[in-house]
C-alpha cells in the first residue's frame, strides 16, 4: 500500500443542528481503491464535498500526505491532485465540452491567453480515451446538447486530464445504461492499474464490491463500519450488513460471518 | 473527429460557412437588424444619409457608448449588472478635468482618472460579491450615492475645458485624422482587446463559467468572488475612458456626465444578443448594438421625422431584436 495520501480527523459538518457527517475518521492510501456505501442522505457526498474542498467541516482535521491543511479548499484540493468526479456532474450546460474539461484548468500561453488548438485535440484525445467517440458530437459542441451519460463523460474526462492521485466518484453510473456503466468500470480499473487511487461511491453493492478493495460504510454521519474485502468475503455479506444497520434487527451478520470463520 | 468508423452515422459535418453563421448567429441577426435599420433611413432621406457629416457625427460619439457596453457584457454574461456606471463615468472624469484644469499633463489626467474609476469599480464589486447583496439593487444606491457625492462636492457647477483643444493629447485622443475621429481607433482598439479578453483569455473562459453555473466554477476550483470582482473592476474602467472621453469631445465637464447613458447602454447589450440569464453573451453583437443604439438617435432627426420618434423607434428596435434573438438563444439547463 503507499503512502497516505488524505485522511480526516473527526471531521464534522452540520446544517443548522442537523450532522451531515458526526465525526468521521477515514483515509484513502495511494493506489488503493475504496467503496464509500451508505443510504440515501448517509452524508456521503457531504463527505466527500469536505475531501474535495467545496464543503468546509465545521470541525476536525484534514491531513494531505500526513501535512494538516489549513484554508482547504476546492482549488487546493486539486493543486493536491484529488479530482472529483460530483453527484450533480458541476458541468456550465451552456459552455463547450472543451471548456468544460478545462473549467478552472485552463491551458495558456503568454499572458494568460487560452492555447485554443491544444485544448481542443487534449479534450478529443479524452473523449476517445474514455471511450466517447461519438461523431455525433465534437470537443465543441455544448454540455447542454448531450444525454446524460455523454455529459457524465465529460465529467469524467475532466477528472482524468490532470493526472490526479485520488479521483473521487460521487455515483457516477447513476443513470446510466449498462454499457455506459461497463465504460466507467473499465475507466475505474485503468486507473486502478496505473496505481492511482480511486475512492467510488455507488448504490450497486455489487458493483462496488466488484471493484474496490476496501469499504467504509456510512450510517447517519458516522462510519458504521470499516472493512477490506477478504474481511468481508461476498457481496451479499456485504448486502446482509448495511441491512442490518438500516434495521438492526436480529443477530449482526457479520458476527455470524466471523463465527463461521471460527468454525 | 474520430476516424474509427462507428455504426453511429449521424454525423453533423458541417461547412466552414455553416458552422461560422451557427457560432456567430447572434450577432450575425444584430448586423441584420442594424442593415435594416440602415436601409430605411437611406430611403427616408437619401441624401442626408450618403453624406459623410452624418456618420462623422455619429463615429465622434459612438467610442462613449462602447467603453461602457462591451464591459457590460462581460457583467450580464457573469450574471451580474452595473446601473451605477453612469455615475462613475461621471466621477473618472471629474477627477481628469480637474487634473487637466490645474494644469498637469491629460495624459497623466487621463490616467489619473482612469485609476479613481477602476478603484471605484473594484468597491463596488468588493461591496455587491463580498456583501452578498443583487447587483441590481446595491449599483442603484451606489449610483445615487456617488452622483450625490459628486453633486455636494462640486455644488452642481460645470468645469469648461477649452484650452484642451490645443493640447498634444486632445489631437492623439480625440481629434481627426483625414476627417476620421481619432477616438473610433481607440474603441476599435478597445473591441477588439476584449474579444480576445472574452473569447481567448483564462479570465473569459472564466467569466462564462462563473455566469453559467456558479456552484459548478465553485466545486471546480474556480474563485468565483474574484472573477465577479474583477469583472466589475473592468466594468469600472470602462466608464473611466467612456467618461473622459464624452468630457473631451464636450470640452465640459457636467456633473451630470454619463446621465444619458444607462438606458442605451444596457439596450445595446440586449440588442446586441446577450441573453439576461449569464453564461453566454457576444461581445462583437455589443458593440453592433451600440452602433444601433447610436444611429437612432441621429438618423430618425436626420431622416426628417420628428424628435419624438426617437423613444419610439428605441423601443420598437429593442422588442424586435428581442424577439428575433429568442430564435436563436436556446437556454440549455
Ligand atoms: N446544503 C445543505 N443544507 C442542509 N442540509 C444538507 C445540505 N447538504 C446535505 N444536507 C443534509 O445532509 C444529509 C446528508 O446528505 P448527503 O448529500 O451527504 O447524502 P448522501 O449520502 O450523498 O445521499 P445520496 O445517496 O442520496 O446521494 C442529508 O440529510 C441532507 O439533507
Ligand atoms: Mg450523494
Amino acid at each position: 500500500m503507499g503512502e497516505r495520501l488524505i485522511e480526516l480527523k473527526e471531521v464534522k459538518k452540520s446544517y443548522g443542528n442537523v450532522f451531515a457527517v458526526g465525526g468521521v475518521n477515514m483515509h484513502v492510501d495511494g493506489g488503493e481503491v475504496v467503496g464509500l456505501l451508505g443510504d440515501n442522505g448517509a452524508g456521503k457526498s457531504t463527505l466527500i464535498k469536505i475531501l474535495s474542498g467545496v464543503v468546509r467541516p465545521t470541525s476536525g482535521e484534514i491531513l494531505v500526505r500526513g501535512q494538516t491543511v489549513h484554508g482547504w479548499n476546492a482549488g487546493k484540493s486539486r493543486d493536491a491532485g484529488i479530482e472529483t468526479v460530483f453527484q450533480d456532474r458541476a458541468l456550465a450546460v451552456q459552455q463547450t465540452i472543451v471548456r468544460n474539461i478545462f473549467m478552472g484548468r485552463e491551458i495558456t500561453t503568454a499572458f494568460g491567453l487560452l492555447d485554443v488548438a491544444k485544448q481542443r485535440s487534449e479534450a478529443e484525445r479524452l473523449m476517445r480515451e474514455i471511450g466517447f467517440t461519438s461523431k455525433v458530437f465534437s470537443p465543441d459542441s455544448i454540455v447542454g446538447q448531450l444525454s446524460g451519460g455523454e455529459r457524465q463523460g465529460v465529467a469524467i474526462a475532466r477528472a482524468i486530464y490532470n493526472k490526479a492521485d485520488l479521483i473521487i466518484l460521487d455515483e457516477p453510473t447513476t443513470a446510466l445504461s449498462l454499457t455506459e456503466t461497463e465504460k466507467v468500470f473499465r475507466f475505474v480499473r485503468n486507473v486502478r492499474e496505473s496505481g492511482r487511487s480511486i475512492l467510488f461511491i455507488g448504490h450497486n453493492i455489487h458493483h462496488v464490491f466488484d471493484i474496490a478493495e476496501r469499504f467504509v460504510v456510512l450510517d447517519r454521519g458516522r462510519v458504521a463500519l470499516e472493512i477490506t474485502k477478504a474481511e468481508v468475503g461476498s457481496a451479499e455479506r456485504l448486502i446482509g450488513f448495511m441491512e442490518h444497520v438500516a434495521h438492526p434487527t436480529g443477530a449482526n451478520p457479520l458476527d455470524q460471518a466471523q463465527n463461521e470463520a471460527a468454525r | 473527429m474520430t476516424d474509427t468508423p462507428t455504426p453511429d452515422n449521424r454525423s453533423i459535418e458541417r461547412s466552414w460557412a455553416h458552422r461560422f453563421v451557427l457560432a456567430n448567429r447572434a450577432s450575425l441577426g444584430t448586423m441584420a437588424v442594424f442593415v435594416l435599420m440602415m436601409i430605411l433611413f437611406f430611403i427616408g432621406n437619401p441624401a442626408v444619409f450618403s453624406d459623410y457629416r452624418i456618420y462623422y457625427s455619429v463615429l465622434t460619439t459612438l467610442p462613449v457608448a462602447i467603453f461602457v457596453v462591451v464591459p457590460m457584457v462581460f457583467l450580464v454574461t457573469v450574471g451580474e449588472i452595473d446601473l451605477s456606471f453612469p455615475a462613475v463615468m461621471a466621477l473618472g472624469a471629474w477627477v481628469f478635468a480637474l487634473c487637466a484644469q490645474s494644469g498637469i499633463d491629460p495624459f497623466i489626467s487621463l490616467f489619473a482618472g482612469v485609476a479613481v474609476a477602476v478603484l471605484t469599480g473594484a468597491a463596488i464589486g468588493f461591496i455587491v460579491v463580498y456583501g452578498g447583496l443583487s447587483s441590481l439593487v446595491a449599483t442603484l444606491g451606489l449610483s445615487f450615492l456617488i452622483r450625490g457625492g459628486i453633486l455636494i462636492a462640486t455644488g452642481g457647477k460645470s468645469i469648461a475645458m477649452l484650452s484642451l483643444k490645443d493640447t498634444v493629447a486632445y489631437q492623439v485622443l480625440s481629434g481627426t485624422i483625414y476627417g476620421f475621429p481619432v477616438q473610433m481607433i481607440w474603441a476599435a482598439l478597445f473591441v477588439v482587446a476584449s474579444v480576445l479578453l472574452y473569447n481567448r483569455h483564462k479570465f473569459g473562459a472564466r467569466v462564462h463559467c462563473v455566469g453559467d453555473n456558479p456552484d459548478s466554477a465553485e466545486q471546480m476550483g474556480i474563485d468565483t468572488k474574484k472573477v465577479r470582482v474583477y469583472t466589475f473592476v473592468f466594468m469600472g474602467f470602462g466608464a473611466g475612458l467612456a467618461g473622459i472621453f464624452s468630457t473631451m469631445i464636450n470640452f465640459t465637464w457636467w456633473p451630470t456626465t454619463g446621465d444619458s447613458y444607462l438606458l442605451p447602454t444596457l439596450a445595446a447589450v440586449f440588442v446586441g444578443g446577450t441573453p439576461t440569464w449569464g453564461g453566454i453573451g457576444t461581445v462583437i453583437g455589443g458593440t453592433i448594438g451600440a452602433v444601433i443604439v447610436s444611429f437612432i438617435q441621429v438618423g430618425i432627426v436626420s431622416a426628417g421625422l420628428d424628435g419624438f420618434y426617437v423613444q419610439f423607434f428605441n423601443g420598437l428596435i429593442i422588442i424586435l431584436s428581442l424577439i428575433g434573438h429568442r430564435w436563436n438563444q436556446i437556454r440549455y439547463r
